[in-house]
């Protein structure tokens, strides 16, 4: 449906409306999520919806899907005013959603979570697990999504779990499809193949509203744009003319670089020195083969790889969160320029590693990272809430002084909240990562292991990220960055190693090509 | 002399029947309790909702028996008396943790403070002398199953039982082809899972977690009446004297299936005969109170040995907030 520049402005368009949101309001305590939002969406198009976290398009998306009531405004749906109490409304309007964190059942089957509800026979039914088969094959067949209906979806990859949750809604007959961030937890190859799904169920006549914060891939899939800034709408786009810069310029208010700036490294004496480490994954097999590297005061190292060839072993062999079975592990003091004591990292705990300055941003925020039910302050002195500065002797917590110290932190670290006191789970995903990166740097460590530091962040956020991780560089940490995006490695490191199998297979220089660290990535060889 | 009593006590065929009566009084509560977990509803309120019903079975009885209505009848009403009165004690317990999202905990132990205190309360209000007991003619029969009844042994153990005895065999299969063989069952077992995907699937879910909590209820009440019309003759008070939690403990030890809490109300079930076979060993009236708990903690030993750790569904006891991450 891409035809004319008139279709996004014009009310009288031949493309009928799929969806129409118009002043739609919501506020929570202290916020004002959605403020008088309008959305448009046509017949046949994937519309992206895109603002950064927390600017209220999850909220606007699940108030069509009837899971939030709106406090004021209005649906139409193909142009007919739809009220919309609860899913089950949205799903008889045709609507179907694909949450960002996936609504399917891990002790069920494929099956059983695809046609739950809607079971074949209805409620009063026996559960014919043979024809719930026969009408998920065909569905499989009919869109191309090859699935298995009898896995249980606990033991399924998350890219075919993602597979499950699309087939959900078209076996619910959803002709309007909510996609939220749905490539946030999916692996290049598995975000190119939902993109051709997405692209083939166009064809079939869905229409889709795809959430996200990645420009690129808003340029590559969708046809039209809606930019939410802070709960309000910031401006309707056709994808063909506009650009990265200018949807940018929309979602955070002002412009972004979204090239990182920085000056050369001024390397200096080797802080973190990793001697032929070996570890064991979850499954008691062996994940590191004998990793070395070193990294110096004032670099910061990027580890490339595909996910899954040990990096997350690394990490956690590292931090002392898994059990190093072999090699070294030191830290160095460095001091203006000049080595101090090294300590020996290796059979030390989470606990005793942090104490000799190291820091750690882990891949799981929510897992790892926070106490998602515990408060923000609670949360900033995680870990060091014995110390003198937050507590008396240890035993007694000061809480005057963590409030101020939290105070200072939220505001320096741009931590956006209505309170200090709130869970950390009801932050976005970028000022969680933020709340961690406070604590993390405020601690001046040493040594700062960074591990996928801007994962479903947004850019506001990301470019936020970077520049703080460049600036405990240019103030003589070590940083070790992990991340699968590998533009990030690319624009942030001093140095790249790529890992391979679990092992580290070369060190290059940030300059080298794209296609140089794609084959060192899947285990080529590259002639020099 | 000990061992000797307790061979004794496991040959003994009354010790069996001893043992399957006990277990299907502490089954129905317990289906009712796989049911409510199930369905993501913590219940600890079902002794509450059975001793509530043990007394609206002997109440609605002897009221109908008043009335010179016939025996079948009289207990007949004061079965249903006892359904329902489990039902509504339920709905109570439902109304305050799906509406009102109160903490399941609380509202259980408030569930059951108020039948003990309501029943006790209304019981010396009608009855002022205290312990109505039935005759023989107002309590729950026994079927005369005929040849079945006289074969050695077996006969005793399983065809001289209580008619709700059988009525529990019936529901006990019921209940586990309702979890895991139909379309409801799955959405219970959804619902209890993971509450916020059900409802994007279009599952009701405060539907179907009142439904599976009155449900518990109307088991309980059954239970009640199965004890107070069927196996005592007479309304105590507290007279369920903790079966409720039993039942409980044996949803959980059987993993929350109905036939793995069948499994643990049979234990349970032998642990109390087998007290009763101790006994005879003559000890002084005292001992007797601590000889009560030792099927407790036999069966606990057993239980924790053989069964392992049990995992609740992932849901069970978070009230259901649908605009919560």
């Amino acid at each position: 449906m891409r035809e004319s520049t008139a279709l996004a402005t014009t009310e009288e368009s031949s493309t009928p409306l799929a969806v129409e949101m118009r002043e739609i309001t919501r506020t929570w305590p202290g916020v004002v999520a959605n403020d008088h939002v309008d959305l448009k969406v046509r017949k046949g198009e994937i519309h992206a919806l895109v603002g950064e976290n927390g600017a209220g398009k999850t909220t606007l998306m699940n108030i069509l899907y009837g899971l939030i009531r709106p406090d004021s405004g209005e649906i139409y749906i193909n142009g007919e005013l739809a009220h919309i109490h609860g899913p089950r409304d949205a799903i008889r309007q045709h609507i179907g959603m694909v949450h960002q964190h996936f609504m399917l059942i891990p002790p069920l089957t494929v099956a059983e979570n695809i046609v739950l509800g809607h079971e074949p026979g209805g409620i009063n039914a026996l559960y014919n697990a043979r024809q719930a088969r026969e009408v998920i094959e065909n569905l499989s067949k009919q869109y191309g999504l090859p699935i298995d209906p009898d896995a249980k979806i606990e033991k399924v990859s998350v890219g075919l779990q993602q597979r499950v949750e699309i087939l959900k809604t078209l076996y619910r007959a959803a002709d309007i499809l909510i996609m939220d961030e749905p490539t946030g937890v999916l692996t290049p190859q598995e975000t190119h193949e939902l993109f051709r799904v997405l692209r083939g169920l166009v064809e079939k006549g869905k229409t889709i509203i795809f959430i996200t914060h990645k420009l690129r891939e808003v340029l590559e899939l969708t046809d039209t744009i809606t930019v939410l800034r802070r709960g309000k709408n910031a401006g309707e786009l056709v994808t063909r003319q506009t650009s990265q810069a200018e949807i940018a310029r929309l979602m955070v208010g002002r412009e972004v670089l979204l090239r990182v700036n920085k000056m050369p490294a001024k390397p200096g004496p080797v802080v973190l020195h990793v001697e032929d480490i070996h570890a064991l994954s979850d499954r008691d097999l062996e994940a590191l083969h004998g990793v070395s590297f070193d990294v110096r005061a004032g670099e910061i190292l990027g580890i490339a790889g595909v996910e899954g060839n040990g990096q997350s072993e690394l990490v956690e062999a590292l931090t002392g969160m898994r059990k190093i079975t072999r090699g070294k592990l030191t830290i160095t003091q460095v001091k203006d320029g000049q080595a101090g004591v090294t300590s020996d990292l290796t059979m030390l705990d989470a606990r005793e590693e942090r104490l000799v300055g190291l820091g750690h941003i882990p891949e799981d925020r929510r897992g790892s990272g926070l106490v998602l039910n515990d408060t923000i302050e609670d949360n900033l002195i995680l870990g060091r809430q014995r110390w003198s500065q937050f507590s008396w002797r240890g035993i007694v917590l000061l809480l005057r002084d963590i409030a101020k110290w939290a105070k200072r932190l939220i505001t320096e670290f741009d931590v956006r909240t209505s309170s200090a006191e709130a869970p950390a789970r009801s932050l976005s995903g970028g000022n969680q990562q933020k709340v961690i990166i406070a604590r993390e740097f405020s601690a001046d460590p040493m040594a700062l292991i960074a591990s996928q530091p801007t994962r479903g962040v947004d850019i506001g956020a990301i470019e936020f990220i970077h520049r703080r991780i460049i600036e405990q560089r240019d103030a003589g940490k070590a940083v070790l960055l992990i991340s699968a995006e590998l533009d990030e490695i690319r624009s942030l490191s001093d140095r790249i190693a790529v890992m391979y199998e679990g092992k580290i297979v070369d060190i290059v220089s940030p300059a080298a090509s794209e296609e140089k660290l794609g084959i060192l990535m899947t285990g080529g060889h590259v002639e020099e | 002399m000990f061992f000797q009593v307790l061979f004794q006590g496991l040959t003994s065929s009354n010790t069996w029947q001893v043992t399957l009566e006990f277990a299907a009084l502490l089954l129905l509560p317990a289906l009712g309790g796989v049911i409510s977990e199930r369905s993501g509803v913590v219940n600890i309120a079902m002794e509450g909702m059975m001793l509530t019903g043990a007394f609206a079975s002997v109440m609605v009885t002897l009221a109908a028996n008043n009335f010179g209505l016939s025996s079948a009848i009289c207990v007949l009403f004061g079965l249903l008396a006892a359904i329902v009165a489990g039902g509504l004690m339920a709905l109570l317990h439902a109304y305050f943790s799906i509406q009102f999202k109160t903490d399941q905990i609380v509202s259980g132990v408030a569930i059951n403070i108020i039948a003990l205190g309501l029943t006790s309360y209304l019981l010396f209000e009608i009855v002022p002398v205290g312990v109505p007991s039935l005759p023989d003619r107002l309590r729950l029969p026994v079927p005369p199953l005929g040849p079945l009844a006289n074969i050695p042994f077996l006969g005793t153990v399983l065809f001289q039982q209580n008619v709700i005895f059988y009525i529990t065999l019936l529901l006990l299969f019921g209940v586990q082809f309702l979890l895991f063989r139909t379309n409801i069952g799955l959405r219970i077992r959804a619902v209890g899972e993971h509450p916020q995907a059900a409802d994007t699937a279009g599952v009701n879910v405060r539907l179907l977690r009142y439904l599976c909590v009155v449900s518990s209820g109307l088991l309980s009440g059954l239970g009640g009446a199965y004890l107070a019309l069927g196996v005592a003759g007479l309304f105590n008070p507290n007279m369920t004297n903790g079966r409720g939690f039993i039942a409980l403990a044996a949803v959980i030890f059987g993993k929350y299936t109905p036939l793995g809490a069948a499994g643990a109300c049979l234990i349970f079930g032998l642990g109390i005969a087998l007290s009763y076979a101790l006994q005879g060993l003559g000890s002084t009236a005292n001992v007797i109170n601590l000889l009560n708990t030792l099927p407790y903690i036999f069966t606990l030993v057993a239980l924790v040995g053989l069964v392992g750790r049990t995992t609740p569904p992932a849901a069970d006891g978070i009230p259901y907030d649908p605009a919560s991450d």
